[in-house]
């Protein structure tokens, strides 16, 4: 492959975002749409033909002897520091890179046709536009790295392009705030990615990733077993670089700004905080799957930290009233089960068993098709909230006859997600369930209790959305389905989220490249379809006609439900932790030291000159005599000085 | 009796001393620029004095000292008009009356 097409690929959508941020005010709302559209449109095709190049063209530079092989289209120097420290920008491609690219531009381009008609009458179309290319652009470019510093270049550009998008509407007071808190906690995480690439890239000399990730044992003797605290500083460097993925996918603790992220327009939410940013997180394990497997610890520790993170979104989700809002934990608990497939992914024999990393194919399937899904579910919210103009399913309810377009495909986003055969969901789940009981019968059954709840948390949002009891209000506004720029991504969305289980995806994509046969394990299959099954008649049962059951469940538990209802208290314990206590004790203490010590220094030295100054300013007296005067008298005791000490 | 260099610069001292003298004490601007032109030529003259006695095979002095002749004609139609102007505006050329410049 020419290096034309990788290089269009980032070429475009940059292009896109100085055209439309620079000129977009010149341009009508129709022209600037158009052109977003047709742009990403040719990336889209674009990047379709790179990947299928990657994988059909049985090229020798992608694929030997049946392994999938990874490939720098091109590697330039970019900066170079020193001699030793040089960063390069490039264009990798392997089966996760070249998976990403076609989930990228594929919900991006569904996500600029659907805006068309969502933002249709917003200020600032244009620049929403230019915004969506930018993040298009940074997203591209994370994926694609050759080595982990352009990855965290790119990744603190997506990170500004979610800040911008979250606060779109500038004048909402929360927009604003949750672009705040987006940015702030993310960049917060940031910096234990930056330490950890230093660390590790301190000891391996390198930051390219196919240095790294070839020879992970080398990586790890280059460390010369180096500890800190008791662990190695591999592990160290694993888990900060993951705690960088932790704020971007939105893992306990770092959890909190995905919720509130959601006062960004709808299809952002869709693009960015459901379907591609945030399995950054998730694709940066990936990327590293190597080292993190040579350092056991650090995979647990992913693991660990996606397993209680999956249970309690799934918790959260449960109670929640706004409906983006269910839909942000649900996808925090999504991107958590791929986590925790990963965690469960060890390449190494343990007791015996090789689990030839059964895991990490299972996790990339699940982000393929969970984002397929997720966008789905998204933008099916969206024209909910453009038909019925709240965010609260309180006000919906009864809708499946009004909006017959969107129930259908709201209805197959939820059984995807749910896990019923034959929805995508259903096949990455089950293979991730198969990896997670492969590994520990505890992670398997933990996650599918986490897989039951969301099941039911969909179907409950399903079903006080659709059916439940219609709202007294439509009959002074009926709500209708979207128009068709926002209809057809739906429709598409729908078709993909049905059949692309079926793509079989482990001979595409795998930790080694060697093509994984999916097969079933009926036990796993029966568990799964048993789980979701009983979740989904469950939620039917609450929440299909109005009734008093959900109320009295509520009421039965009430200290559980508000506590879920304010997500465990998580907001309130960081407005604790940096309200009371960094504010109020460590800054106040800062800001009296800061007071009375610099600046008081500071105010004496101005004030002595300045005493000073008054007291000799009598010298200046204007008359040039006496000027001369002191100059003479001066110039003599010089010179008489001068005399002594030669003489 | 040769003259040695000394008959030269002792004149050249007391024209030094006379000149800071006048530009100390006089009230007038006209003797101080007066008493400024006695000090820059005691110094020409020690120009030409060392030149002619210490290093006799170059000229270097003596051309300084034309530059600063020249100079010191321009610069005293310089004081010349500034001494004007402020006749014009205060009406006096008497220098303790020249004291705005100051804190």
């Amino acid at each position: 492959m020419g290096i034309t097409l990788p290089i269009l690929i980032l070429a475009i959508p940059i292009t896109m975002f100085l055209i439309l941020g620079i000129g977009g005010v010149k341009m009508t709302r129709k022209q600037a749409g158009i052109l977003g559209i047709i742009a990403n449109g040719t990336l889209a095709v674009i990047a379709y033909t790179v990947a299928f190049t990657y994988f059909f063209s049985g090229d020798a530079n992608f694929i030997i002897d049946g392994v999938r092989q990874q490939y720098q289209v091109f590697d330039v120097t970019w900066l170079a520091f020193t001699q030793d420290l040089v960063v390069n920008i490039g264009f990798l491609l392997d089966p996760i890179s070249a998976l990403m690219l076609v989930v990228i531009t594929t919900i991006s381009f569904m996500v600029h046709l659907y805006s068309w008609g969502y933002m249709e009458h917003e200020p600032g179309f244009q620049r929403y536009y230019a915004f969506l290319a930018l993040f298009t652009f940074s997203m591209l470019g994370l994926v694609v790295a050759t080595n982990i510093f352009q990855m965290y270049i790119f990744w603190e550009l997506v990170g500004v392009s979610s800040y911008l998008l979250i606060g779109f509407f500038y004048k909402l007071p929360s927009a604003v705030s949750a672009s705040k808190k987006a940015f702030i906690v993310t960049r917060f995480a940031d910096l234990g990615f930056l330490i950890g690439i230093l660390v590790l890239s301190y000891y391996s000399d390198t930051f390219n990733f196919m240095e790294l990730t070839s020879n992970p044992e080398g990586v790890l003797s280059s460390f010369g077993g180096a500890t800190f605290m008791g662990a190695s500083a591999l592990t160290w460097a694993m888990v900060l670089i993951f705690t960088g993925g932790m704020g971007k996918s939105a893992m306990m603790p770092l959890h909190i700004w995905l919720p509130d992220a959601m006062e960004g327009p709808t299809p952002v939410s869709a693009l960015i905080h459901a379907a591609t940013m945030v399995v950054a997180g998730v694709y940066l394990v990936a990327r590293l799957f190597p080292l993190y497997c040579v350092v056991d610890a650090s995979l647990t520790f992913v693991c660990v930290v996606g397993a209680i993170t999956a249970f309690y979104a799934a918790v959260v989700a449960c109670t929640q009233i706004d409906i983006k809002r269910v839909l942000a934990f649900s996808t925090i608990s999504q991107i958590a089960f791929m986590m925790v497939s990963l965690g469960c992914a060890y390449d190494k024999p343990v007791e015996g068993v090789h689990y030839s990393g059964l895991g990490y194919m299972a996790g990339m399937f699940h982000l393929f098709t969970h984002a397929m899904f997720k966008a789905l579910l998204f933008l099916g919210a969206g024209a909910l909230i453009h038909a019925v103009h709240s965010n609260n399913y309180t006000e919906m309810g009864g809708l499946r006859k009004y909006m017959p377009i969107t129930h259908v495909t709201f209805l197959i986003g939820c059984l995807a997600i749910a896990g019923i055969f034959p929805f995508a969901g259903f096949f990455s789940k089950d293979e991730m369930l198969a990896a997670m009981f492969q590994r520990h019968w505890f992670w398997g059954a933990w996650m599918a209790m986490v897989a039951g709840l969301t099941s039911f948390y969909m179907f409950r949002l399903y079903f006080m959305v659709f059916w439940w009891e219609e709202n007294p209000k439509y009959k002074e506004h009926k709500p209708h389905d979207a128009p068709w720029q926002m209809s057809v991504p739906l429709i598409f969305l729908a078709i993909v989220s049905t059949v692309c289980g079926f793509v079989p995806f482990g001979e595409f994509v795998t930790w080694d490249g060697v093509p994984y046969h999916i097969h079933f394990e009926i036990p796993v299959v029966v568990t799964s379809l048993t789980v979701a099954v009983l979740a989904i008649l469950l939620a039917m049962v609450m929440y299909r006609k109005k009734n008093g059951i959900p109320a009295r469940l509520k009421n039965a538990m009430p200290g559980l439900w508000t506590a879920a209802h304010h997500r465990f208290y998580w907001d309130e314990m960081y407005m604790f932790v940096t309200h009371k206590i960094i504010f109020g004790i460590i800054c106040k203490g800062i800001a009296w030291f800061d007071r009375h010590v610099i600046d008081a220094t500071m105010d004496m030295f101005a004030k002595v000159t300045q005493k000073t100054s008054y007291a000799i300013k009598g010298m200046q007296s204007g008359e040039i005599q006496t000027y001369v005067y002191w100059y003479f008298a001066g110039a003599v005791l010089l010179g008489a000085i001068t005399w002594l000490c030669l003489i | 009796m040769d003259l040695s260099m000394l008959w030269y610069l002792v004149p050249s001292v007391i024209m030094l001393a006379c000149g800071v003298y006048g530009f100390i004490t006089r009230k007038n601007l006209i003797a101080i620029l007066i008493s400024l032109e006695l000090m820059l030529n005691s110094a020409d003259l020690n120009f030409v004095v060392f030149n002619r006695f210490l290093f006799p095979g170059s000229m270097d002095g003596m051309v300084f000292t034309l530059f600063a002749v020249a100079i010191a004609a321009a610069e005293t139609a310089i004081a010349i008009a500034i001494i004007i102007n402020i006749y014009r505006s205060i009406g006096n050329t008497d220098i303790t009356e020249i004291n705005k410049m100051k804190f």
